[in-house]
């Protein structure tokens, strides 16, 4: 046991998940910390159906030819599964969950700055899932997770009820994207300027400003195809004049920044646990905010790099081809600074910090990727084949997936009081990021031999690195299962945490862990500036404390 | 090391722990974000309309021809008469007038049925001309090519604005009743402003609509 959790006081303050009993008391609270554990809850909940789908479609494509599933059923499948990773869970993911429980206490508020509309947003997420998961039982949808008109407007199935609850959980995103700004502009603590913000609090910020700026068109164009569906309009129908190209166009307005929704959260976690784990001030606290700010502005300048083969003029295919490449230099910024943040660092390697490792690599490599598919003429090679699916897999789930179980695990102690076991945490750690790499590497291989994306079927030649891939899936899959088992476990029997079992000089770390109902007993002041770990050796319960 | 002049001079403690007026900064400033967002719910639709404006210029030349431009005109004075009704509301609850401003917010409410009752007459003579949307468009004398996107514009885009319009008259109508309830006075009256803020917006894109679809 630390010293740290000696320090606790013998007759603990009424922390926020006992300050008020039963299921009522959670489901009517507007305590942002509850509504960030309940939005955890319901994330998990639908990574685990998200996977499922996940290791179906891996099962499927084991062999050649039909092995589990017929290809209606696997177009249902990918769909679903794209659906509900990407709208159920990557967006909503860090911000909603771990933003809405660390923000408030990250600038010294009581809350965020409206908490009923915060629990609001929670119920609209629920009721978008409801809507979307009662599609699969209505027998499912086979559109893809993008709805490409003029498929979208002409399939059998019943995309109606998705694209509703794809409108109704950007509704949520709008919500927490609105309340997180407010909150960041008015309620600080005294003392708090912008440059004194934690990091975490800057990503979740620049993440704000695309939800409430880029998920309004999203919503607008989900509506035009609802039109389309119901009364057919047109807009995206050539028979009718209309352009099925705006609808990808306003599609990915949206949905290209949505990727920097799923990402710059991320890399606040990342930003947050290297100092802390590198007992080291970030190497530039500037270059880490302005690349953020940079990704944030940039993301909404690229979406026309998902169009090369749409026939869109040559012009345009350069200018969004340089302007994607321009994210890399913004990400190459935050790559550098966490790697000058680590060197001559008093580095603890644990469970989170082996997930900083992990999305450190996973960023590195699915940007390289990235660039690769930005330039026009090796993207008309890689289009719609596996190579895209490996590059938006290590991005959007690697690096935001090791981002999460990153945040989950230094965040644990915070949310929930308890440690979980360590050596279990690592190991599990080090199975999850091989299996992501063997799920996913072979995929690059299989694109550029031309492997086409979305297709139940292959000739046999690609056996041996679909094989591969899917028993990455299965090794990737038992990591999760693993870290599903301590982390329930430790939810009632692991150790006692203590306030800062880390030593991370985080702010929200000052506050009790788990923190009480109203984050602080008193108004908070934050003397020292933010990851400030130079006088580290004044504090003696700080150290490798396990 | 940074200096601590960054801080915030209006709000020197952070909400909850702090006065009513870091309260109305948060709700004000929650506001113009909301607001920003509901402009690019209606930037999609200013796309298409751009877009199919240059794929089918004529149409869009000879479409307001079929449109009533003394209806459409009317309405905007209506609704620019509502903000201004609104305006005044906030002037009078400012100074603690609490039945004045209640009377103004009431004659905004009314003004905005007035506007959307115009809209209805709009929408029955073209649902009378057959000038529908897209598979329902069945217009006689502006039959040509890319016609119907005209009109399916102008229906989704009023459409989506009469949306609002509505959802302001019933914001509108609920802070009458609390205004003369007496909920608000000098010291509290933030959700008149912000109210007040929602119908400038719906007006204000109105104020595009309208030579969108009845003038150029």
């Amino acid at each position: 046991m630390s010293s740290a959790a000696d320090a606790e006081p013998a007759v603990p303050a009424e922390d926020y998940l006992h300050a008020e009993r039963g299921p009522w008391s959670w489901l009517t609270t507007h305590d942002h910390k509850r509504i960030g554990v309940m939005f955890l809850a319901s994330l998990l909940l639908m990574f685990l159906l998200g996977g499922g789908y996940a290791l179906a479609l891996r099962m499927e494509l084991l062999t050649p030819g039909e092995t589990v599933m017929g290809r209606l059923a696997y177009n249902r499948a990918f769909t679903l599964h794209g659906v509900i990773m990407v709208w159920l869970f990557l967006i909503p993911s860090i911000p909603s969950s771990f933003g809405n429980f660390l923000l408030p206490l990250m600038v010294g508020a009581r809350d965020v700055a409206f908490p009923r509309l915060n629990l609001a947003s929670f119920y609209l997420y629920v009721l978008g899932a409801v809507m979307t998961l009662w599609a699969i039982l209505q027998g499912g949808v086979d559109t893809g997770w993008t709805f490409y008109t003029p498929f979208s407007t002409a399939t059998g199935t019943d995309v109606l009820p998705v694209l509703l609850g794809v409108f109704v959980v950007g509704f949520s995103t709008i919500f927490t994207g609105l309340n997180f700004i407010a909150t960041v502009h008015t309620m600080r603590a005294p003392g708090m300027g912008w440059m004194r913000l934690p990091l975490f609090v800057w990503a979740i910020y620049g993440t704000a400003i695309i939800q409430v700026l880029a998920t309004p068109v999203l919503g607008m164009v989900l509506v035009l195809v609802a039109l389309e569906r119901v009364a057919g309009v047109g807009f995206f129908d050539p028979a009718r004049g209309g352009d099925p190209l705006l609808y990808q166009h306003l599609f990915w307005f949206y949905s290209h920044p949505a990727v920097y929704i799923m990402i710059l959260p991320g890399m606040g976690v990342i930003s947050e646990m290297v100092p802390a784990f590198s007992r080291k001030n970030p190497f530039s606290y500037r270059v880490l905010v302005w690349s953020t700010a940079g990704i944030a502005f940039v993301g909404f300048l690229t979406w026309g790099h998902h169009m090369f083969v749409s026939g869109q003029s040559t012009f345009g295919s350069g200018a969004f081809s340089i302007l994607s490449m321009l994210v890399a230099i913004f990400t190459a910024l935050k790559i550098f600074t966490w790697l000058s943040t680590m060197y001559r660092g008093s580095i603890w390697v644990n469970a989170p910090f082996t997930y900083v490792l992990g999305f450190i690599f996973l960023l590195f490599f699915g940007g390289m990727s990235g660039v690769a598919v930005a330039v026009t003429s090796t993207d008309i090679h890689w289009h719609d084949t596996y190579f895209v699916v490996a590059h938006f897999h290590f991005i959007m789930v690697g690096a935001s997936l090791m981002a999460f179980l990153g945040a989950l695990h230094y965040w644990f102690p915070k949310m929930f009081g308890r440690r979980y076991p360590e050596s279990l945490g690592v190991g599990a750690a080090v199975l999850i990021i091989f299996g992501f790499i063997a799920t996913f590497l072979p995929q690059f291989l299989l694109g550029n031999m031309g492997m086409p994306r979305r297709y139940a079927d292959y000739p046999e030649h690609f056996q041996p690195l679909h094989v591969a891939s899917t028993a990455g899936a299965s090794l990737l899959g038992f990591g999760f299962v693993i870290v599903a088992v301590y982390l329930g476990w430790s939810l009632r029997h692991g150790a006692v945490a203590g306030r800062d079992p880390w030593g991370s000089r985080g702010y929200e770390w000052l506050s009790d862990s788990p923190p009480p109902e109203f984050n602080f007993h008193e108004p908070p002041t934050f003397p020292d500036r933010p990851h400030d770990y130079a006088e580290r050796e004044d504090r003696p319960e700080v150290g490798h404390a396990l | 090391m940074p200096s601590d002049s960054t801080q915030r001079p209006v709000v020197t403690q952070a909400l909850h722990f702090g006065a009513e007026a870091a309260r109305q900064d948060a709700a004000h400033m929650g506001m113009w974000v909301f607001l920003a967002s509901e402009v690019m719910l209606f930037t999609g639709l200013f796309t298409a309309y751009a877009l199919y404006r240059l794929a089918y210029p004529e149409v869009f030349l000879h479409g307001r021809e079929h449109m009533e431009v003394t209806l459409g005109t009317v309405n905007t004075y209506v609704l620019i008469t509502s903000s201004v009704f609104v305006a005044l509301g906030i002037a009078f609850i400012r100074r603690g007038r609490e039945w004045g401003a209640g009377m103004w917010f009431a004659g905004a409410v009314l003004l905005g049925l007035t506007f959307l009752t115009i809209k209805g007459v709009e929408y029955a003579h073209h649902i009378r001309d057959g000038a529908l949307p897209g598979a329902h468009y069945d217009f006689d004398g502006f039959a040509v090519p890319g016609a119907n996107l005209y009109f399916t514009l102008y229906w989704v885009m009023t459409g989506v604005h009469a949306v609002h319009v509505a959802v302001g008259v019933s914001v509108l109508s609920v802070l009458v009743f609390r205004t003369f309830g007496g909920a608000f006075g000098v010291a509290y009256h933030t959700p008149l402003e912000l109210g007040g803020m929602y119908w400038h917006l719906v007006d204000l894109i109105w104020l595009f609509l309208w030579p969108l679809l009845y003038l150029v």
